[in-house]
C-alpha cells in the first residue's frame, strides 16, 4: 500500500477557541481554522484520526489511550474560568494494541491505557472536540514521553506507519502544540492577548514559513534551535515535529498551508494542514541519522528482562541476556554504547555501523563470545563504499580499490566491536570472502595486516562468486565480549 | 476565637505507589505491600501532626500546575475520581473532600496584597489533582479535616528558580498570616519528593520491592546532604542550595513546595524530624516534620 498517512494537521490545545471563540477575533479565527482542517479530515479517505499531544506527559514510555469510550466532563487545570468540557470519544483500540505491539517491536516501553476516569489532557479533548465533533471517525491518543529524545521520538512514530500497515488503515495525523510557549505571567483581558514578543512571533512566523512551504523535515531538523528560542522548559520539550516528520515519512514534500495563527495567552497558536504533494521543495541535506530502532536507556531497573522480551515472547528472564552497556547512564548510552535490549537473545544493534540489508541484528551475544554478522565496507553515514563499488546500477564492472574498502570493512568491524562492549584486540577468529582472490588478495592482505598485526586471531579467506552489495569483499568475526578474558 | 498559628509542617511526598501499597478502601487497585519504610515514617508522622490538633491542613502541591498566577481551591466540596496520569495501574482513587474556602480565600487575599498573581478556583467539575489528594490522605487517612490545596505557579521555568523562592515565600508569608487572622490552626503539607529521576521502564509487579533503588549515587548524595541539613536545622541552608539541589538532581522543588513551606514556618531552626527515606520507582523521598515550639507534646 501507499504511505498510510494520508494529512497531518498541527493544531494548538489550549481551550480558547472551544470554549471563548467569541471574547477575542484572533481566537474565532482559530476557531474557524480548526473546522477547516475538519472539513479536510470529512473529505479525506481516512479511517482513523491519530492524536499526538505535547500536553499528555509520559514517564514510563509511551501511552495510548485504549478505553473505547472514555467519557468525562473535563475542566483544564489553568484556564478553568472559561468553563467545563464534556467529552465523549471513540478509540480505535485494536489500532491502539497494533501500535503497542509495534512499538515494543522497534524496542521502545508502550502501553496501553483504558481505565474509566483517566484524565484525557486538555489538548487532546479539545483538537478531537474541533476536529472530529460527532467522532465520525475513531481515534488513537498518544503520549509525549518526558524523557524521550529525538531517536526515540522517530521510532515512535515509524512505530505508528507499522501499526496502520499492518491493519491496512489510513490516517490523518494530529500533533497538539503550541509554537512558542511563553504565556503571560499574569491574567489578561482576552482582548488584550497578543504574542508575548516580538522575538517569539517572528521566530513562528519563520517555523510556519517552512511548514506552509510543506518543508516539515526542515522544522524538525531544527526542533533543538526552536526549543531553544521560543520555549521555556515545561514539562515536554519541542519534540513533536519529529514525530510528525517520521509518521509522515520524513521529507520535505509537503502541499502545506496555515489555516490561522494566532496569539493565546501569549503562546504561538497555528493550525497547519499538510498533505504529502510531489515536490515542491525536494530532498535537502539531512544531518541526523534515520534510526530505526530505539536504542536508549530503558533498563533501568537492572532486569535482564525487556519489555519488547517479556510480553512478545515470554521468555524467562534467565534465558535472555542484556549487556551491562544497557545500564549505562542515558547520555553515554546515546554517544558511545548505542546497543539496545530490545531484541531476545543477546541481540545488538549500533547506529554506528550500516544498516544490516535483513533481517538480523549487528552482533549477537552469548555467554562470552559475541557472533558479528558478516560486514562490508558500507559506511553507516551515506551507504557509500569507500574505494567505489565493483558495478553499477545495470550491472557494469566498475574499477574498485580493495585496499580502501578492506579498510572500511575493519573500521565498521571496530564500530560493532566497540559498540558492544569489546575491541578488535578481542577478535577470535575471521572468515573473510573476497569475489576476485586473483586480483584482491595482496591488497586486502595489506590492510589487514596494517589491522590486525599482534591479535592473534586465525583467520580463512574464501573466493565467492558475489556479495549482496556491490561490494568485494566482508568478514565473518568471531570475537571475546568486552568482559571475557583472551589468551 | 482561638489563636491562628500553624502547629506542624511536614515535607509529605506523594507518590501514588504509597496509597496502592496500603490498599486503601478509596483505591481500586490493590497491592501485596511495597515502600514499607516511607509508609511505616508515614504513619509516625501521621500521629505527629494528629497530635498537634490542627483543624486544618493546608497543602501546596506541584501537581496542580498553574503559569498563569497561583490557585486556591475555592469550591466547598469535592467528591471524584482521580486517577493517576502516569501511573494509571495502580492508583484510581475515589475522594471527597471538603475545602476550608474561607481560610483559602485568606490566603488569596494576603498574597494579593503582597503582589502575587492569584486566582480562586470555582469550577465544580474541576478534578483536584494527585499530588493533594496522596499528600492528605497519608497525612489525614480519615479525611476528616478540611484543606486547603494551593497550586504550584511554574515561575521557575519562566525566571529561575532565585525568582520562584523568593514568590514562594511570599506565598508563605502570606499563608501564615491568613492563618493567625482566622485564628485556626493549620498543619501545612510541602508535597514534593527530593531527588526526582524516575526510571522509565516499570518492574511487572510495581510492588516488586527487589526492584527498588534510587536512580543514581550522585542522587542519592544529593538527598542525603538535604536530609543532614534537616536534621541540622539549617533551613535557610537548604534554601540557599536550592537552585543547585533542583538543578542537579532534576528536583521537583522547583514548583516551590519547600520554599513555601520554610518561609510559612519562618525558617525553623530547630532539627526537623525526619521520619524516614526511601525510594519510589527511582526518585527519591524522605518523610519530614517541622514543629513550632509547644505545638507537639510527646
Amino acid at each position: 500500500m501507499s504511505h498510510p498517512v494520508l494529512k497531518g494537521l498541527i493544531v494548538p490545545g489550549l481551550p480558547h477557541p472551544l470554549l471563548t471563540p467569541e471574547a477575542n477575533p484572533g481566537y474565532g479565527r482559530l476557531r474557524d481554522a480548526f473546522e477547516k482542517a475538519r472539513k479536510e479530515i470529512a473529505a479525506s479517505d481516512a479511517d482513523v484520526l491519530i492524536v499526538y499531544s505535547t500536553m499528555w506527559p509520559s514517564i514510563i514510555g509511551h501511552q495510548i489511550q485504549a478505553r473505547p469510550e472514555p467519557e468525562w466532563v473535563h475542566v483544564d487545570e489553568l484556564f478553568h474560568d472559561l468553563g467545563s468540557i464534556p467529552y465523549k470519544f471513540r478509540m480505535d483500540t485494536e489500532l491502539a494494541k497494533e501500535l503497542r505491539d509495534c512499538a515494543e517491536a522497534r524496542a521502545l516501553t508502550a502501553r496501553t491505557i483504558d481505565y474509566e476516569g483517566f484524565p484525557i489532557d486538555t489538548g487532546s479533548v479539545v483538537a478531537l472536540k474541533m476536529l472530529n465533533p460527532n467522532n465520525e471517525l475513531p481515534a488513537v491518543i498518544l503520549s509525549s514521553n518526558v524523557y524521550s529524545d529525538r531517536s526515540e521520538t522517530v521510532v515512535l512514530g515509524k512505530s505508528v506507519v507499522d501499526a496502520l500497515k499492518a491493519q491496512n488503515k489510513k490516517a490523518v495525523v494530529v500533533v497538539v502544540m503550541t509554537l512558542s510557549n511563553r504565556l503571560f505571567t499574569k491574567f489578561i483581558k482576552p482582548e488584550e492577548d497578543r504574542i508575548h514578543s516580538d522575538k517569539d512571533d517572528e521566530w513562528n512566523r519563520k517555523v510556519l514559513e517552512f511548514l506552509g512551504e510543506g518543508r516539515l523535515e526542515d522544522v524538525a531538523q531544527l526542533s533543538r534551535e526552536i526549543h531553544k528560542q521560543i520555549r521555556i522548559p515545561k514539562v515536554v520539550n519541542f519534540k513533536s515535529m519529529w514525530w510528525l516528520s517520521a509518521v509522515m515519512g520524513a521529507h520535505n514534500d509537503y502541499a502545506g498551508e496555515v489555516l490561522a495563527y494566532e496569539a493565546l495567552h501569549g503562546t504561538g497558536g497555528a493550525v497547519v494542514s499538510l498533505t504529502p504533494s510531489v515536490s515542491k521543495v525536494g530532498d535537502k541535506e539531512y544531518d541526523e541519522g534515520d534510526v530505526e530502532v530505539f536504542g536508549g536507556e530503558r533498563s533501568v531497573l537492572g532486569s535482564v528482562e525487556t519489555p519488547a522480551v517479556s510480553k512478545a515472547k515470554a521468555t524467562p528472564a534467565s534465558a535472555t541476556t542484556t549487556t551491562s552497556t544497557t545500564q549505562v547512564e542515558r547520555a553515554g548510552a546515546a554517544s558511545v554504547h548505542e546497543v539496545p535490549a530490545g531484541e531476545p537473545g543477546g541481540a545488538l544493534r549500533t547506529n554506528a555501523a550500516p544498516k544490516p540489508v535483513g533481517a538480523y541484528p549487528h552482533a549477537r551475544r552469548v555467554g562470552d563470545l559475541l557472533y558479528l554478522s558478516g560486514v562490508g565496507p558500507r559506511q553507516a553515514a551515506d551507504d557509500s563504499i569507500p574505494g567505489g563499488p565493483i558495478h553499477d546500477k545495470q550491472g557494469n564492472k566498475l574499477d574498485y580499490d580493495i585496499y580502501l574498502q578492506t579498510k572500511a570493512v575493519i573500521g565498521n568491524v571496530k564500530s560493532v566491536l566497540e559498540a558492544s562492549g569489546s575491541t578488535l584486540e578481542n577478535v577470535l577468529d575471521v572468515t573473510v570472502f573476497l569475489v576476485d582472490m586473483d586480483r584482491d588478495f595482496e591488497g586486502f592482505n595489506r590492510a589487514y595486516t596494517e589491522a590486525f598485526q599482534g591479535v592473534g586471531a586465525a583467520r580463512t579467506t574464501i573466493a565467492v562468486r558475489a556479495l549482496p552489495t556491490p561490494i568485494a569483499v566482508e568478514f565473518k568475526v568471531l570475537a571475546a565480549a568486552g568482559t571475557a578474558t583472551v589468551g | 476565637m482561638t489563636e491562628g498559628r500553624i502547629v506542624a509542617g511536614a515535607l509529605a511526598p506523594h507518590p501514588p505507589h504509597l496509597i496502592y501499597a496500603e490498599n486503601p478502601p478509596q483505591n481500586e487497585p490493590t497491592a501485596e505491600c511495597g515502600w514499607e519504610g516511607l509508609r511505616w515514617g508515614y504513619e509516625r508522622m501521621r500521629a505527629d501532626v494528629a497530635a498537634t490538633k490542627p483543624d486544618v491542613l493546608i497543602v501546596h502541591s506541584p501537581h496542580w500546575q498553574t503559569y498563569v498566577g497561583t490557585h486556591l481551591l475555592g469550591v466547598p466540596h469535592f467528591k471524584s475520581l482521580s486517577v493517576d496520569p502516569i501511573f494509571p495501574n495502580l492508583f484510581r482513587y475515589s475522594y471527597e473532600m471538603n475545602v476550608d474556602v474561607e481560610l483559602a480565600e485568606a490566603i488569596h487575599d494576603e498574597a494579593v496584597d503582597a503582589g502575587l498573581e492569584m486566582k480562586m478556583m470555582r469550577n465544580p467539575d474541576f478534578r483536584v489533582d494527585y499530588g493533594t489528594i496522596v499528600s492528605c490522605h497519608l497525612t489525614r487517612p480519615a479525611w476528616d479535616l478540611p484543606i486547603v490545596s494551593i497550586s504550584s505557579n511554574r515561575s521557575a521555568s519562566y525566571y529561575g528558580v532565585e525568582v520562584m523562592q523568593e514568590m514562594a515565600a511570599a506565598l508563605g508569608n502570606a499563608t501564615r498570616k491568613a492563618v493567625e487572622k482566622l485564628g485556626k490552626r493549620a498543619a501545612l503539607l510541602s508535597s514534593s519528593s527530593l531527588s526526582h529521576r524516575h526510571f522509565t521502564s516499570e518492574s511487572e509487579i510495581p510492588e516488586d520491592m527487589s526492584m527498588e533503588h534510587v536512580s543514581s549515587h550522585a542522587l542519592y548524595l544529593w538527598d542525603m546532604q538535604m536530609i543532614d541539613m534537616i536534621k541540622k536545622g539549617q533551613t535557610r541552608q537548604m534554601i540557599d542550595i536550592m537552585p543547585e539541589f533542583i538543578t542537579q538532581s532534576i528536583s521537583e522543588m522547583d514548583a516551590g513546595s519547600f520554599a513555601w513551606l520554610m518561609a510559612a514556618m519562618e525558617y525553623p531552626e530547630e532539627p526537623g524530624e525526619v521520619y524516614a527515606y526511601g525510594t519510589v520507582i527511582g526518585t527519591g523521598n524522605a518523610v519530614a516534620g517541622w514543629y513550632p515550639k509547644g505545638a507537639l507534646a510527646r
